[in-house]
């Protein structure tokens, strides 16, 4: 597992990715609460760009409906907590198989009947406004009135029941990054990768070179969809309430895939570079905006289109692949 | 020698035309054949059902002594029968060797034994030097050579060739008929392949296939099938006698 986890990487990215982490683990030191929320938020969309990413990047499948997995992690973690007083990260233990259970059955509906591209991506958001709705009428999880986690004072901080202040919740989302980081690579090295790759580069060849593609996309689908389901958890628990309109929403899924956009789909690195050009400038153009005294509400939403723009225009395949040819520790071909 | 192939009574009809009208034939374990015709005589079609790709009206296919017409092309592949494409169909965006190590990993789980195994095919077809090049940026030859490269890989009894010849110079093709000859001695690998460069058919084939509208018109060895009358007429012309 180590041994493969580190074979292949150039020795550049390996002391490059060792600053960066070093610099992520301090920054609780050197930055003030709102640097650090920010950060969080960071991570945040790192982590379910990588997830995300995973889907898309990799198997070549368009989900425009992520906030579905985001939605039943959060409220399946937080109704348990809730209603039953169950630590979130055997809260966790549920959510990943619900989640990854709604994405087989979205996947197996669509490939088991040939909806592909964007019908596929459609039938994606078709299912998350489902979820939005149920929810929105399910009084088990308080219907549209929002599901509230009790806060109480930050007197120490408890990891098993996720209650705590931001530091903790920070040096969380930073742990499941790099778990994501370090299970993207894996599983892009692996078999299951290469099929993926062969899948999203051309299906037709991809089983006529023997890849069962409706059994490789189900897996791509299902881990995806376990993945983000933890992002649903962590939001749950960081943000202390939980509304159908806001996780299961349409622009939820596309917050979600803004950042490996950006980033560079399929990569390993561009989720996370995304989510931190996407976040990182969208809250420097917010603190300017309030340091002049301006309030132009719907001004990050513009940003982020022009942002979109200028990515979509110049950079085709993202921010980090010309980067990383710069920085000489290109990602060999994917 | 025993059958490895055999089609019986195969037919297959879009709409109203019928591409492959009641087509039989049998491929020896070991054999090298072609199945020659103009454009429209239904050879990529009766190579499609055969692989996998559409299936059958009618008729029967028979791979190794077991059914496969209807089989999704995932499965028959494998069984053993791997593929190329006529319009050539790389994965793009990856690098040659990624492309051959893909087809490698479906009877060799470990990527660093596919990748060795794609390095050993890649030296066969003489692509080893480009095998970091992105496949998207190969000349068609090059292509044609990876195309059969990644279907070696799935380590096939039987490969279809769907026209490798074709855009190739002269000393690229005699270069893949010693390849195709090599293959076949020495893995017994057996070969059926569509071709329209007859010097290849004659210098390869064991037996070649006469297909025209969708039907058989003559079967026999390549020094039969040149001087068959209905063959002159229909596809070689008399010029080519």
């Amino acid at each position: 597992m180590i041994a493969r986890l580190t074979t292949g990487v150039v020795r550049r990215s390996t002391v490059l990715l060792a600053l960066l982490l070093g610099a992520l683990v301090a920054a609780p030191w050197f930055v003030n609460d709102y640097l650090l929320t920010v950060l969080i938020l960071i991570l945040y969309f790192a982590y379910a760009g990588q997830a995300w990413n995973i889907m898309m990047g990799f198997a070549g499948q368009l989900s425009l409906g992520h906030a579905i997995y985001v939605g039943l992690g959060g409220y399946v973690a937080a109704t348990l907590f809730v209603r039953f007083g169950v630590a979130p990260w055997l809260g966790l233990l549920a959510a990943i198989p619900i989640a990854a259970a709604a994405g087989a059955f979205i996947g197996f509906l669509a490939f088991r009947f040939g909806v592909a591209g964007v019908y596929f991506a459609i039938l994606t958001i078709a299912f998350a406004e489902f979820a939005r709705i149920g929810f929105d009428h399910w009084d088990l999880v308080n219907a549209s009135s929002g599901l509230f986690l009790p806060v109480r004072e930050y007197a120490h901080n408890d990891l098993w029941r996720l209650r705590g202040d931001p530091t903790m919740f920070y040096y969380v989302i930073l742990a499941a990054t790099v778990v994501a980081f370090a299970l993207c690579r894996l599983l892009l090295r692996s078999r299951v990768g290469y099929f993926w790759l062969a899948i999203r580069e051309d299906e037709q060849a991809a089983r006529a070179a023997g890849i069962d593609t409706f059994r490789y996309k189900m897996y791509a689908v299902m881990i995806s969809a376990a993945v983000t389901a933890f992002a649903g958890v962590f939001y749950a628990f960081f943000y202390n309430n939980l509304f159908p309109e806001q996780v299961f929403g349409i622009s939820r899924s596309i917050g979600i895939i803004l950042g490996p956009i950006i980033g560079g789909v399929g990569t390993l690195f561009g989720p996370i570079l995304g989510a931190f050009v996407l976040t990182g400038l969208a809250e420097t153009l917010n603190s300017v905006m309030t340091a002049f005294g301006l309030d132009l509400p719907g001004a990050t939403q513009v940003f982020y289109g022009i942002c979109l723009l200028l990515v979509v225009v110049a950079l085709p395949d993202g921010v980090w692949p010309p980067l990383a040819r710069r920085l000489g520790v290109a990602e060999d071909g994917k | 020698m025993t059958a490895l192939l055999s089609l019986d009574a195969v037919s297959k009809r879009f709409r109203g035309l019928i591409a492959v009208d009641r087509v039989g034939f049998t491929v020896p374990e070991g054999a090298i054949f072609a199945v020659i015709g103009p454009n429209g005589a239904g050879k990529t079609t009766l190579f499609n059902m055969i692989a996998g790709a559409v299936a059958p009206d009618h008729g029967a296919i028979v791979f190794a002594g077991r059914p496969i017409h209807g089989l999704a092309a995932d499965a028959i592949c494998r069984r053993g029968i791997a593929r190329t494409f006529q319009l050539t169909r790389p994965f793009p965006a990856l690098s040659v060797e990624d492309n051959v190590t893909i087809g490698a990993l479906l009877r060799r789980p470990e990527v660093g034994a596919a990748r060795e195994r794609a390095q050993e095919l890649l030296h066969r077809l003489d692509l080893f030097d480009k095998r970091r090049r992105i496949a998207s940026t190969l000349t068609l030859p090059d292509r044609k050579r990876l195309e059969v490269a990644r279907a070696l890989a799935t380590e096939p009894r039987l490969l279809l060739l769907d026209e490798v010849m074709a855009g190739l110079r002269p000393t690229e093709t005699d270069r893949m008929v010693v390849i195709l000859r090599a293959l076949n001695r020495e893995s017994g690998l057996t070969i059926l392949l569509i071709e329209h460069v007859m010097h290849a058919v004659m210098a390869l084939a064991a037996r070649v296939l006469v297909l025209d509208h969708g039907t058989m018109i003559a079967e026999g060895t390549p020094e039969t099938i040149v001087h068959d009358p209905a063959v002159v007429q229909s596809y070689l012309g008399a010029e080519a006698v």
